[in-house]
């Protein structure tokens, strides 16, 4: 019964990790699109923030790990 | 001509790596069965394949480096235990000892209780620690339940793995310093210089200045170069499935909590006047809302370093449980047709691998600047 919730739980930090990077993604595209001579800002601008949505993310999955 | 040779070689080398990877993890596996084959038929319909305990089995650190079984026999290479305990003092020996559970001094490989998978000392036969007589209390010892864990300094496999890499850093680093200083920093680099210097110089141009600020970047230089490098290298390390490698030491929790523990101690040892203020008075703050702000702020400066340890060893571990879960798939449904599934499945991870070895090592560095960088900056209110 735990063993399922966590599974559950992991899961749903994946749908909002995977929905907070997608969006990151998708709007830097976007913003790469506009104004391609300050790719290199924004690209490093986007690893940041995808990388603390992450961070959040895996601390959930390891929470529903233990 | 020349660039699609070179992308044949690359293709090659590429497959070859990553079968390497699944090879031998395989072989342990068969190799396991075996016995129970040839011990008794209806054992091993019985037997279950346990995925669970064999990917943490391989995820985790060891007291020796498991490398096969065959027929039964386990081969592994053993590591030297030091072990420190308040009855016996300093006791060193080769982990070959206690292999199949057996005792050496009062020492053994707990298999089960609090200290599973760890060296313990029962205490039931601590008046003699010579030979023959800790063989006869052996048996009694069992029974009780009285163990104590001693201080533990052993070289395990991931420690070992450590060794390596640092003695592998030191090896490329020192070579290629040397070189700066034959040829000098103006000629253009050669051989490991050359793959070096990019790496050295995106460090310092793209995570360095542009977050730490133009005047100081230089102080932290060689703790960034440090953090990126050990990190790169034990992660691809941590990638290669054959025995001087293959250690999860980036995945320990342990390690990143040492490397997260240095870039707090380094941020909040270069912090200035300015950082200290927005923690403990932060500008714009009504005061008797200071009392909610202050202890936010400090949960900020234990969770941004907390949140760095975590980053990196769960990225790490979740990678070598993925891949070691797609190659258990062939034992759990025992279907040799599942086999290219996996290794098609375990290709693609292994090479999706590579590129998180590299873009956590970034990560990890990008994010210490960015905190170094938050400490030293100056004031623009």
């Amino acid at each position: 019964m735990t063993g399922t919730l966590a599974a559950i739980g992991a899961g749903l930090a994946v749908i909002g990790a995977g929905i907070g990077i997608g969006r990151i993604g998708g709007q830097a595209m976007d913003a790469m699109a506009r104004q391609p001579e300050a790719a290199s800002k924004i690209q490093t601008a986007m690893i940041i923030a995808a990388a603390l949505i992450e961070g959040v993310a895996l601390f959930a999955v390891v929470v529903a790990l233990m | 001509m020349e660039i699609k040779k070179r992308f044949w070689q690359i293709l090659i080398g590429v497959i070859g790596l990553s079968l390497f990877f699944i090879i031998p993890i395989s072989l342990i596996e068969t190799g396991g069965e075996k016995p129970h084959n040839e011990e008794t038929n209806h054992n091993k319909t019985d037997k279950k394949f346990n995925a669970t305990a064999l990917i943490f089995d391989h995820i985790g650190d060891a007291y020796s480096w498991h490398l096969f079984t065959k027929n039964g026999k386990h081969v592994a290479v053993p590591l030297p235990i030091i072990v420190y305990s308040n009855s016996t003092g300093l006791n060193v020996f080769l982990s070959s000892k206690l292999e199949h559970g057996h005792h050496y001094n009062g020492f053994y490989i707990a298999q089960e209780g609090e200290y599973e998978g760890k060296i313990v000392e029962s205490s039931g036969n601590v008046h003699n620690n010579h030979g023959i007589t800790a063989e006869i209390t052996e048996q009694e010892s069992h029974s009780e339940t009285a163990v104590t864990r001693p201080i533990d300094f052993s070289i395990t496999k991931n420690v070992f793995e450590m060794f390596l890499s640092a003695f592998l850093l030191l090896w490329i680093f020192i070579s290629v310093g040397r070189s700066y200083k034959k040829r000098g920093v103006t000629s253009a680099p050669k051989g490991l210089q050359g793959f070096i210097e990019p790496i050295i110089l995106f460090v310092r141009d793209d995570i360095a200045r542009p977050n730490i600020g133009e005047h100081k970047y230089q102080k932290f230089m060689p703790y960034l170069l440090t953090v990126f490098f050990f990190i790169w290298v034990n992660n691809l390390m941590g990638l290669i499935p054959f025995f001087p490698f293959g250690s999860n030491v980036t995945g320990n929790i342990a390690v990143t909590l040492v490397l997260a523990a240095f870039t707090m101690l380094i941020t909040n040892f270069s912090g200035n006047k300015n950082y200290w203020k927005h923690i403990f008075a932060t500008p714009g703050v009504p005061v008797p809302l200071r009392i909610i702000m202050i202890p936010v702020e400090l949960i900020g400066v234990i969770s941004k370093p907390f949140a760095l340890m975590i980053r990196l060893f769960a990225n790490i571990t979740a990678g070598h449980i993925i891949i070691l879960s797609l190659v258990s798939m062939i034992f759990i449904f025992k279907s040799i047709y599942i086999a290219p599934v996996s290794i098609a499945m375990g290709l693609f991870m292994s090479m999706l691998e590579l590129l998180v070895a590299a873009l956590q090592a970034y990560v990890f560095t990008l994010l210490s600047a960015l905190f170094i960088g938050l400490a030293v900056e100056e004031g623009h209110h």
